[in-house]
């Protein structure tokens, strides 16, 4: 059992949780991910980490409930205790291991969508911490939809905002804000990493391809045991059949078959929408499972 | 009565079964059992000790059964096994204990295995005791995995007085007893879950969630946690796919993903919330075991179901009592068929396979006819779910994030006659050094090594470790 340490509302229906988990803190690096099992009955949901305190042996979720074991999760307290809680999965991002001059000498420029904002979050402070200014683009649909602003703030070189419905910072979706600083006010970059919904990563990938830039995805399939067993979590990347949570999650985005991608996802749609009826709920908008995943 | 006829073994009527997930074979009763085991010969060389991997002296137990001493036939058999319950459900016995005893010269063998499970059941549901172990001596082992390797190692280990702990990725212990081998062959429940509390008593502890070579590394364990031994019984869990086009169409699993999504995550439960997708029409690729488990889960969870294997029933891998059990159901067979190409709808879901007719050439390196395809036989059938059942390799996690881990071309951990790898004090053993075999395999690699680790600490620490 891990307990819930801390938990606070970031948006409407999105919340952050610290989770007592020693040896995943311990571990945990930016880029991987950790999975969730809230109860006896629920399902193994795959979030991506959002920030990890070795000394206090905690790990910090970001959960925005969308299906029926999400908002178990979501309903949960302080000093409750989630049933399973494994990690950390995945690779950790490619620059983690490679010679820091070499990272220095990138201009780097994050993209991210949605609660994509909070996996983004301790890459970005990764590269604070290695004295490297990288510019971020948070992207949501509204103003309120927008979380960890100032906590990003703090260790982004710039931080842009998008907003599809022009509530808050630049109107339109993150492609038109990439296109903004790189076209028309001239920005350059080497690389962009990009963390959001498939479709959102698809697009960046179509726009960054056309204007030559290097682009990093973190994947997002349906996952089941997340450490290589089942091939669930299968993606097509530059036509070779790779395992997104032992080979990724993140990978060359200009390689990726996003089309196939997306047509996976949303494979159990049909069984999710029963189980919220089940669980007498109205609607269920998601992909399988939750924030980063499922 | 007929000393070369087996006393029969009642089973779930094949029609009624077909729908649920209950035990098929429901075991002997006690008279039953005490006819049975009446059976046995006793014979002095006893060749079927020899061929049982972990060399359970099977006279001995099938004795205190004839005589209605059932307690005693479960304490002969603990001196042995950590899963009796288990082997005596799974184990190919007939390839095993039962294929050289004596009476299957002319008749039919003991079923040593009905036998065990019998003892083993009247055991737990009797609450007898079975685990003694010697004192402490103060060495910490740990034990990678808890599938039937895993578990073997650590329950020998403890009985020798170890401080043993178990390293498990999964949520539950047990592994391939969790989440491979399906409730109508192994209840979870009933069976699996007792088997480790059996071990929990003899000390062991079990730490799920933590996955050697991400949450811990083999050398954290051995410098920074104080192990004096480790043993890696991670197994052999990586699907393999056929690399034919279409096998990312949805509606394409592998046989550990349908296996997984419905054993360890109970996925045919009402009241879970994991998913499982079985269209009406399935083909499940491959012969052996893992492929009949998959086409029996998916029959019972109302589709029509067929076999598609590449040989003739001669040559299924799968036990024989299996193959029958999923004809019996109304499983369907295409021999000599192997498939070319999964074909999609505009969706991006399986539609139909395209296969092709084989015929069995000469005799490969593994001595089974090789098939080879006919040309021109190309032929299409509807489905609408395929399971992958191709068998599984290793999974590379643990040597790659170990350094100086030898494997072999297949990835395969390299080992010595201990079982110990290139890294000293690192041993292992079940399907991680074999790739993929049977539990009782691994059981008996479990004991191996457990014999090999307690020599190495022994002749470099001394008997008991400083206080």
């Amino acid at each position: 059992m891990y307990k819930i340490v801390e938990k606070k509302d970031l948006a409407p229906n999105i919340i952050s949780m610290d989770i007592l988990a020693p040896r995943v803190a311990n571990s945990a690096q930016p880029g991987q991910f950790v999975i969730v099992i809230v109860d006896e009955e629920g399902e193994r949901i795959p979030l991506t980490i959002c920030n990890y305190d070795k000394e206090k042996g905690t790990v910090n979720i970001v959960i925005q409930a969308m299906g029926s074991s999400t908002k178990r999760i979501v309903a949960l307290d302080e000093g409750d205790y989630l049933k399973d809680f494994v990690g950390p999965l995945g690779r950790p991002s490619d620059y983690v291991n490679e010679d820091i001059e070499e990272v220095k000498k990138q201009k780097v420029l994050f993209v991210a969508g949605g609660v994509g904002a909070a996996p983004v979050f301790p890459q970005v402070r990764w590269f604070h911490e290695h004295g490297i200014d990288v510019d971020v683009i948070v992207g949501a649909k509204t103003k309120e939809l927008i979380i960890l602003e100032d906590e990003i703030k703090e260790v982004a070189g710039n931080l842009y905002i998008a907003t599809d419905d022009g509530s808050y910072g630049f109107n339109g979706m993150v492609t038109g804000l990439i296109e903004e600083l790189v076209v028309n006010q001239g920005k350059e970059y080497d690389l962009v990493i990009s963390i959001g919904p498939m479709i959102m990563m698809k697009f960046v990938c179509l726009l960054t391809k056309k204007l030559g830039i290097k682009t990093v995805v973190s994947l997002n399939p349906i996952m089941v045991d997340g450490t290589g067993m089942c091939g669930a979590c299968r993606v097509t990347v530059g036509n070779e059949t790779k395992f997104a949570c032992v080979d990724g999650p993140e990978f060359d985005g200009h390689l990726v078959d996003f089309d196939e991608a997306l047509k996976r996802q949303a494979q159990y749609k049909k069984e999710e929408i029963e189980l919220a009826k089940r669980g007498q709920e109205k609607t269920c908008t998601c992909q399988h499972g939750g924030v980063h995943n499922g | 009565m007929d000393r070369f006829k087996r006393v029969p073994i009642s089973v779930q009527d094949p029609v009624e079964r077909a729908s649920n997930f209950d035990e098929v074979c429901l075991g002997y009763t006690e008279e039953e059992a005490m006819a049975e085991a009446k059976r046995c010969l006793n014979c002095k060389h006893h060749p079927c000790v020899g061929n049982c991997p972990v060399g359970i002296h099977i006279p001995r137990f099938i004795k205190h059964i004839a005589e209605g001493e059932f307690e005693e036939a479960a304490h002969v058999l603990a001196e042995y096994t950590a899963l009796p319950a288990v082997c005596g459900r799974v184990c190919p016995q007939e390839e095993q204990c039962e294929q050289v005893c004596v009476l299957g010269i002319k008749g039919e063998a003991v079923s040593i295995g009905k036998l065990e499970r019998f003892a083993a059941d009247w055991a737990r549901e009797h609450n007898v005791e079975v685990g003694k172990t010697k004192e402490k001596n103060g060495f910490k082992v740990a034990v990678i995995g808890s599938g039937p390797a895993g578990i073997t190692c650590a329950g020998d280990l403890a009985k020798e007085g170890y401080d043993v702990t178990i390293f498990e990725a999964l949520h539950e212990p047990g592994g391939v007893l969790v989440y491979g081998i399906p409730e109508f062959r192994l209840p979870k429940e009933a069976v699996v879950k007792p088997e480790i509390e059996n071990l929990k008593k003899l000390g062991v502890k079990i730490e799920t969630n933590v996955i050697v070579g991400r949450t811990v590394t083999i050398d954290s364990l051995l410098d920074e946690e104080g192990f004096h031994a480790i043993f890696i019984g991670s197994g052999a869990g990586l699907p393999r796919f056929m690399g034919i086009s279409g096998e990312n169409l949805n509606g394409v699993f592998s046989a550990n993903e349908f296996l997984t999504r419905n054993n360890l995550m109970k996925a045919f439960r009402e009241d879970y919330d994991t998913p499982i997708k079985v269209g009406s029409k399935v083909a499940v690729i491959g012969g052996g075991n893992v492929a009949m488990d998959a086409a029996r889960t998916a029959l019972r969870l109302g589709a029509e179901v067929w076999i598609v294997y590449r040989r003739t029933e001669a040559e299924l891998p799968a036990r024989v009592e299996e193959v029958h059990h999923a004809m019996e159901e109304g499983i369907k067979f295409e021999f000599l068929t192997s498939p070319i190409e999964i074909v999609g709808n505009e969706d991006g879901w399986v539609k139909s396979i395209r296969c092709q007719r084989m015929e069995l050439g000469e005799p490969d390196a593994s001595g089974r006819r090789r098939p080879e395809p006919i040309i021109g036989s190309e032929f299409e059938f509807d489905v609408d779910t395929v399971i992958m059942a191709l068998g599984t390799s290793p999974n590379p996690l643990i040597p790659a994030t170990t350094a100086g881990l030898e494997i072999n071309n297949r990835k395969c951990i390299v080992v010595d006659e201990d079982g110990q790898t290139s890294r000293e004090g690192v041993f292992a053993g079940g399907d991680a050094v074999t790739g993929a075999a049977t539990v009782i395999l691994a059981m008996g690699a479990g004991k191996q090594a457990a014999e090999g680790i307690d020599k190495y600490i022994k002749e470099k620490y001394g008997e008991k470790a400083n206080a």
